[in-house]
């Protein structure tokens, strides 16, 4: 039962995705995005990561597409036809995806419990974190503990984002404070 | 055969999603369309990340009385992090998009590096 299910929503994220490719009005385009966000959660809650789940839904399906509504309200909707040829791009990708498929021949099955990354670190986690760190949930044990410099390099990189996006779009707002201050003054001029 | 097929399908059904992203950056020239791509992207390699940390008849990796085989902990962790740095850079390339659109007045690659270009010329 559960490979169906698997099998349904992978098959419906690849029809979105390919949807995303194909149309050309921006808002529509975003708004399947995510749909794919959605998805792409549950299929995070099918292969039992529910926390990854519980953060795709929230930031990949809500920040993110408030992100991007708010990009197309200060730029345009729609995408212009394209006028260049799209076919060497498409053989790129093809013969790179030949490439990974051929390379995804030897790896183990999906769910084989003798599969290399279950032999090493994560028995570990598993058998002593509750013992080790505490919370019955080995994930928030090795997020916030076991691999706590990460957390602290993710929330570097979450700061440097800000400031880098407060730069970028702060410009915005002086420019145009100092642009309507100009105007009132030339205004002031003409009067006197 | 056909278990292999079952066995390696969500890692086919990744690479396709990856290949679709993949095609969105470089064929397409609408940047906000790029950064989307970009996303798709991203969503695959979370996804390969899932798939390689489940296993057969596990539940989710929390400790409780009636559990005997758990999933592994570790991609779910790093994928966390992944997703959280992935917005943090989608905020800012689509900052970046909205500068060069009040730039240049367009999205389109094309348009911008023939602005770009006149603008070179004309210095």
């Amino acid at each position: 039962m559960e490979q169906v299910i698997d099998i349904v929503l992978l098959a419906f994220m690849v029809v979105t995705a390919l949807a995303m490719i194909a149309l050309r009005n921006l808002f529509a385009v975003v708004m399947l995005s995510g749909i794919f966000s959605l998805l792409s959660a549950s299929m995070f809650v099918l292969m039992d990561a529910v926390d990854v789940a519980f953060t795709e839904a929230a930031v990949g399906a809500g920040i993110s597409t408030v992100l991007m509504l708010g990009t197309l309200a200060l730029t345009a909707r729609a995408e212009r036809t394209p006028r260049r040829n799209s076919l060497l791009p498409l053989a790129v990708v093809v013969v790179t995806g030949a490439a990974l498929i051929y390379g995804t021949l030897d790896m183990p099955h999906f769910g084989d419990p003798q599969a290399p990354i279950h032999q090493h670190v994560a028995p570990r986690y598993i058998e002593d974190s509750p013992r080790e760190v505490g919370p019955p949930n080995m994930v928030t044990s090795v997020l916030a503990s076991y691999r706590g410099y990460d957390t602290l390099g993710e929330t570097t990189v979450i700061f440097t984002a800000g400031i880098g996006v407060l730069v970028l779009l702060g410009a915005r707002v002086d420019r145009r404070r100092c642009n309507a201050q100009a105007a009132r003054k030339d205004a002031g001029e003409g009067r006197s | 055969m056909f278990e292999t097929v079952l066995g390696l399908y969500n890692y086919w059904i990744v690479i396709v999603l990856m290949m679709a992203g993949f095609y969105t950056v470089i064929a397409r020239g609408n940047l906000a369309k790029k950064v989307i791509g970009l996303n798709i992207f991203q969503t695959s390699v979370f996804l390969m990340y899932i798939t390689m940390g489940a296993v057969e008849g596990g539940t989710a990796p929390i400790v409780s009385e009636e559990a005997t085989v758990y999933s592994n902990p570790l991609p779910s962790v790093l994928i966390l992090t992944a997703i959280v740095v992935g917005v943090a850079t989608t905020a800012v390339g689509l900052a970046l998009v909205v500068r060069i659109r009040e730039a240049f007045g367009t999205l389109e690659e094309d348009e911008v590096l023939a602005l770009e270009h006149r603008m070179d010329r004309g210095a």
